[in-house]
């Protein structure tokens, strides 16, 4: 069973459907036991970190989710939060993974959000980047991110570089979203599905 | 590299995809998860669902939909029409749309724009904006304009407007040029360009998209991040992966 934090996020329904399209089944939970009992477990994210670490702390998850020793994938914020500290509201996130999170300034003609497909380029090889094509765009919907630093297994550009799948040991993240990045977004949770415990 | 976004519209009315010209005479144009996937299996970027006949009538509309085209389909998709309220939007998000579009409520009450972006975080919330060049060259806000019988012209001026939106929390713009809609004559570069240097948020063009090269013009003339088109796209006369190949040819980074 694959577990889904209820990060209190709205559309996490699609992380859902997309674990469904692949025939892997899913509960959404905020249940420490549960979350700890799980194959594999997905922290998605939506919104601000500040609402969400909060959430985490009055679900008393921050400490049972630090523990966890079996594939844990974030997903967008969710990915942010495994982090030290966040640049949104100055907030400490869970600081399982090294590096603060920083937001995105709107300059030289470039939009934030930066909202749309963009290239992944990979740092490393990895499981969780098995069988992807040379040239891989995924969709990104976000306005802080997280600078390239020894987690990052897969680096994007957006006027400066930064960790769009960072991995360590267990832990891992995608600061796009998977679930809405077609074929290949596809193929990078069959890859987590498929990671050995 | 960001890519360019091509984006599909797909307006809704009553359950079925329908386009009209200048938002007139709406025609079916099939079922909405057939022309969906097929969008998805094309390599369109991403889709907005507009449901046209929803703020104009007064009524909430029926949205099971959302949830099956968030079961089928593995692209962002957008969705538009009668969100009056905060549960509305919620439960269109919690049905698994990625986005929610605001039009005709957010004029009538700003502060909605505020309260989403307070709620699901200002990437979920996008404003969508009809505005209309008049005789004297002002560019001005329309409203309820998915029936031609109620359109009413606002009070507000579309660049003031754009700014405003951004600045109560809008994370992305679809600038809908009314002149140009359904004409095929090729988007309103000077407008786009008018509203896309007064803000910051990415900004989706629409309206007016006949050929491949009305595509070509918008991305090198301008710094637009999308272009949607719908009758195009619907009638085959611009098959996806054709319009990407042509860009791609012309240096324009799309998704492959």
């Amino acid at each position: 069973m694959i577990a889904i934090i209820d990060s209190g996020g709205a559309n996490i329904a699609s992380v859902q459907f997309a674990l469904e399209r692949l025939g892997a089944e899913s509960v959404l939970t905020r249940d420490a036991a549960e979350i700890a009992a799980a194959d594999r477990v997905l922290l998605p994210g939506v919104g601000a970190a500040p609402v969400a670490m909060q959430t985490l702390k009055e679900a008393q998850l921050i400490e049972p989710v630090r523990k966890l020793r079996q594939p844990v994938l974030g997903i967008c914020l969710g990915m942010q939060l495994l982090f030290g500290r966040s640049a949104e509201g100055g907030t400490d996130l869970l600081g399982i993974l090294h590096g603060d999170c920083r937001a995105f300034c709107p300059e030289g003609g470039r939009s934030v959000p930066h909202m749309g497909w963009n290239r992944l380029r990979p740092t490393t090889t990895h499981p969780l980047l098995a069988g992807l094509p040379d040239v891989a765009h995924v969709y990104f919907v976000h306005s802080y991110f997280v600078p390239v630093n020894d987690a990052t297994i897969a680096a994007c550009q957006y006027g400066e570089d930064f960790t769009a799948i960072a991995a360590m040991d267990n832990f891992m993240g995608c600061q796009f979203h998977p679930e809405r990045s077609g074929q290949v977004g596809a193929r990078i949770l069959q890859n987590f599905l498929e990671m050995p415990r | 590299m960001l890519t360019k976004r091509i984006i599909a519209c797909l307006d809704v009315k009553d359950g079925r995809v329908v386009k009209g010209v200048q938002f007139r005479n709406h025609v079916d144009m099939g079922d909405i998860l057939e022309l969906s996937q097929r969008y998805a299996d094309e390599g369109v970027d991403e889709l907005v669902f507009y449901d046209i006949t929803a703020s104009s009538d007064g009524r909430v509309v029926d949205k099971s939909w959302v949830n099956q085209i968030a079961r089928l389909i593995n692209i962002p998709f957008c969705v538009s029409g009668g969100i009056r309220s905060v549960a509305d939007a919620k439960a269109i998000l919690n049905d698994g749309a990625d986005k929610i579009s605001v039009n005709s409520p957010a004029l009538e009450t700003p502060e909605f724009i505020a309260e989403l972006a307070a709620a699901f975080g200002t990437q979920c919330v996008v404003a969508g904006i009809d505005s209309r060049r008049e005789d004297d060259g002002r560019l001005q806000v329309y409203q309820y304009t998915g029936d031609a019988s109620k359109t009413i012209k606002s009070k507000r001026e579309t660049v003031a407007w754009a700014r405003q939106v951004v600045a109560l929390g809008a994370g992305e713009i679809v600038l809908n040029c009314m002149n140009n809609d359904g004409v095929r004559q090729g988007y309103d570069l000077d407008q786009l360009r008018a509203v896309k240097d007064a803000v910051s948020v990415p900004l989706i063009a629409s309206g007016g998209a006949g050929d491949y090269q009305h595509f070509a013009d918008l991305f090198q003339a301008t710094d637009i991040d999308g272009a949607l088109a719908a009758s195009v796209f619907h009638s085959g006369k611009i098959p996806i992966p054709d319009l990407k190949a042509f860009l791609r040819a012309q240096s324009i980074e799309v998704r492959v």
